[in-house]
């Protein structure tokens, strides 16, 4: 009971990572139409800007992390839009895709090429240590890496919700025409959205790095765990991608544990293809219109 | 004008066409990309180094090394395709690769073209194959195993042990030889865990680890995923004793995992904390040129490349047929021939033999525990 009950909580914290990049492949749906295939590389990317820092100029880690998550907005957040979104989104949604294929290698040989091939160790900024639950030994880090994803994340949703800003995005995402013609500045919205997504993902990088360490590959796992997640949880809405990402890492874990290691990752997979045929929308998407 | 210009061109192409001739190819295919960077680029660089200490003395019967890399990208298929390459373009003998799957697939190649090859790999099936043609510069699995069942058993006390293992030729190898030698010790297997290459979550099988009941855990798995493993045991307070072979206390794990490297302990072949002044020389001039700590594939690849000049210097000529002919059987004396560090021999079937250690990791720093005879 104490190995289940410890397995669901390693899930839940691997699955709340994986919930903050799924938000972000839905905001860039909702609000622009882009699925972007460079997100596992969006995740990688920030803690080789961290260890730049810190490692490379010698910057102390908390600066390091500050400056690493203003790069991250600025690189994959506004240059992104700039430099490939908006010349490729005018072609259409399957350019754009490609486009986003060919970022997402560019980046990982990029960082192969110009930090190191090799995986690098990556600080964690969270206190160590293991507190009992329900007799079951559970890891400090693991409750922390949830609690601030999870935070992220509902976060997010208050200020789409509550603030004049998140409803203008919400507006701009559901209907750009009428959102215009009520006085919403819909490319800031939507300039705002890319600048989101690149703060989840330098959060994402940071919380995940220090387990998995800092390699080029990352993201090839983080992208397509992200998107599956995003897909099984609904492809337009927030809470779907936030379900499918902790539904993908708890199932990740527990059939790690007791069906196969060799199939694990051969199982989200399997979800993925269940859900398409019984709830095209997602667990919690809606087949209607677009909501942020 | 132009007769001189005729000249001067036939004499710099005279004298280019002098200095290829004075050269001899050595291949290196490794893993320089992909999940097994963390050793090939490593081995790679030890390699490196012999081969520019080798040339600045004069190189092999007066020629002079040509190094080419051939990157495996950690992929089975193309490192055969890389070896095939190799040969194609006349090396005289190939080193690598070092994971075993890559070597197991390879090797076939460099066989069939009757071409040498030192692998830095430790699957014991790689020597099981009747190449005549393959070398190891590292024990097969079968051959250090041994070694560290009587320190599980007698130094630990350990009756019941847990084994995660990496699901390939090489974490196979491991498993299969580590099985061997709990049931000839009398220690239970209580849990067998199998982790797939580029693993990055190890929380369930940590959790599983956990619950075995088991009183040390037996570890072998490659650099990134050892580090990766031990970070989250110690994330989790596994609170095992936790033992491997070589790769889980190499420096290159210390690196990654930091101070949840801390108590490992480990049989290794080779070690730059090894008692043996010509290795920690060796290791200090690789720091230096290198910028990190010399790890046993460092040491792997360097000691590669000088066993390849003594071998030829033996020979006198750059004849593969007698190079490989003469490795076997043969024994080199660290006295005589300093750039193979240790003694050393190779049997019939390429297996190597010489003394070797038991680490265990204190203060991210490998500490000998004890020095083992040759077996």
């Amino acid at each position: 009971m104490s190995e289940l009950l410890q397995i669901l909580i390693s899930g839940l914290s691997a699955g709340s990572i994986y919930a903050l990049a799924a938000v972000g492949f839905t905001l860039l749906w909702q609000a622009s139409q882009t699925i972007n295939f460079a997100q596992g590389e969006f995740v990688m990317l920030p803690a080789f800007l961290v260890l730049a820092l810190s490692v490379k100029l010698g910057l102390p880690l908390w600066l390091a992390i500050i400056f690493a998550i203003f790069l991250s907005v600025l690189i994959l957040g506004a240059l992104f839009k700039k430099l490939v979104v908006e010349p490729m989104i005018q072609h259409g949604t399957l350019p754009l895709v490609i486009a986003t294929i060919a970022l997402g290698l560019l980046l990982k040989e990029a960082v192969k090429e110009f930090y190191s091939p090799l995986g690098q160790p990556f600080p964690s900024l969270l206190p160590e240590g293991v507190m009992t639950v329900f007799g079951a030994a559970v890891s400090i880090p693991d409750i922390a890496n949830f609690v601030i994803a999870m935070g992220t994340i509902v976060g997010l949703q208050l200020f789409l919700g509550r603030t004049r800003t998140g409803r203008c995005m919400q507006a701009t995402a559901q209907n750009p025409q009428v959102a215009q013609i009520l006085g919403v500045d819909i490319k800031r919205m939507v300039l705002y959205t890319f600048l989101i997504n690149g703060a989840l993902a330098a959060i994402a990088s940071i919380l995940i790095t220090p387990i998995y360490l800092a390699k080029f590959s990352n993201g090839e796992v983080l992208g397509l765990v992200a998107f599956i997640a995003a897909i099984v949880g609904g492809f337009n809405q927030i809470r779907g991608a936030l379900v499918g990402g902790l539904l993908i890492g708890v199932i990740d874990n527990l059939s790690a544990a007791y069906i196969s290691a060799e199939y694990r990752q051969a199982v989200p997979m399997v979800l993925l293809i269940l859900i398409i045929m019984v709830r095209p929308q997602g667990l919690l998407g809606t087949s209607e219109g677009r909501a942020v | 004008m132009i007769r001189k210009l005729a000249m001067t061109t036939a004499a710099i192409a005279a004298l280019t066409a002098t200095a290829a001739s004075a050269q001899v190819r050595i291949a290196d295919v490794a893993e320089l990309s992909g999940a097994g960077a963390a050793a090939g680029a490593v081995w790679h660089d030890g390699i490196k180094m012999a081969v520019e200490e080798i040339n600045a003395d004069g190189g092999i019967l007066g020629e002079q090394i040509d190094l080419v890399a051939y990157d495996s990208q950690t992929d089975p298929q193309n490192s055969r395709a890389m070896v095939q390459k190799a040969i194609d373009e006349k090396t005289y003998v190939l080193m690598g690769t070092v994971y075993s799957s890559s070597t197991v697939v390879n090797m076939l190649v460099a066989m069939q073209n009757g071409m040498p090859q030192l692998t830095g790999s430790e699957s014991p099936t790689i020597t099981a194959k009747g190449n005549p043609y393959i070398f190891r510069t590292a024990f097969g699995a079968q051959k250090g195993l041994p070694k560290l069942g009587s320190y599980i058993k007698d130094d630990l006390g350990a009756q019941n042990v847990a084994v995660i293992w990496a699901n390939t030729e090489f974490g196979k190898g491991g498993h299969d030889a580590f099985e061997k030698v709990a049931e000839a010790a009398g220690i239970n297997i209580v849990a067998d865990i199998p982790t797939e290459q580029a693993q990055v979550d190890f929380a369930a099988d940590v959790a599983k680890l956990k619950s075995s009941g088991a009183d040390a855990v037996f570890s072998y798995m490659t650099e990134e995923e050892s580090a990766r493993f031990l970070i989250e045991a110690d994330k989790q307070s596994l609170g095992l004793p936790i033992v491997g072979d070589t790769v889980i206390a190499s420096q290159k794990v210390i690196d990654l995992a930091g101070g949840a490297a801390n108590g490992v302990a480990s049989h290794v072949g080779l070690t730059a904390e090894a008692p043996i002044p010509a290795i920690q020389d060796m290791a200090a001039k690789f720091e230096a040129k290198f910028g990190y700590g010399a790890d046993h594939n460092a040491i792997k690849g360097y000691l590669g490349v000088y066993t390849i000049k003594y071998v030829t210097e033996m020979i006198g000529s750059f004849d593969r047929q007698k190079f490989a002919d003469t490795m076997h059987g043969l024994c080199l004396d660290a006295a005589n021939h300093p750039g193979v560090l240790m003694d050393v021999c190779w049997d019939d079937t390429g297996e190597i033999s010489r003394e070797s250690f038991l680490v265990q990791v204190v203060d991210g720093k490998q500490q000998i525990t004890k020095t083992l005879p040759a077996n």
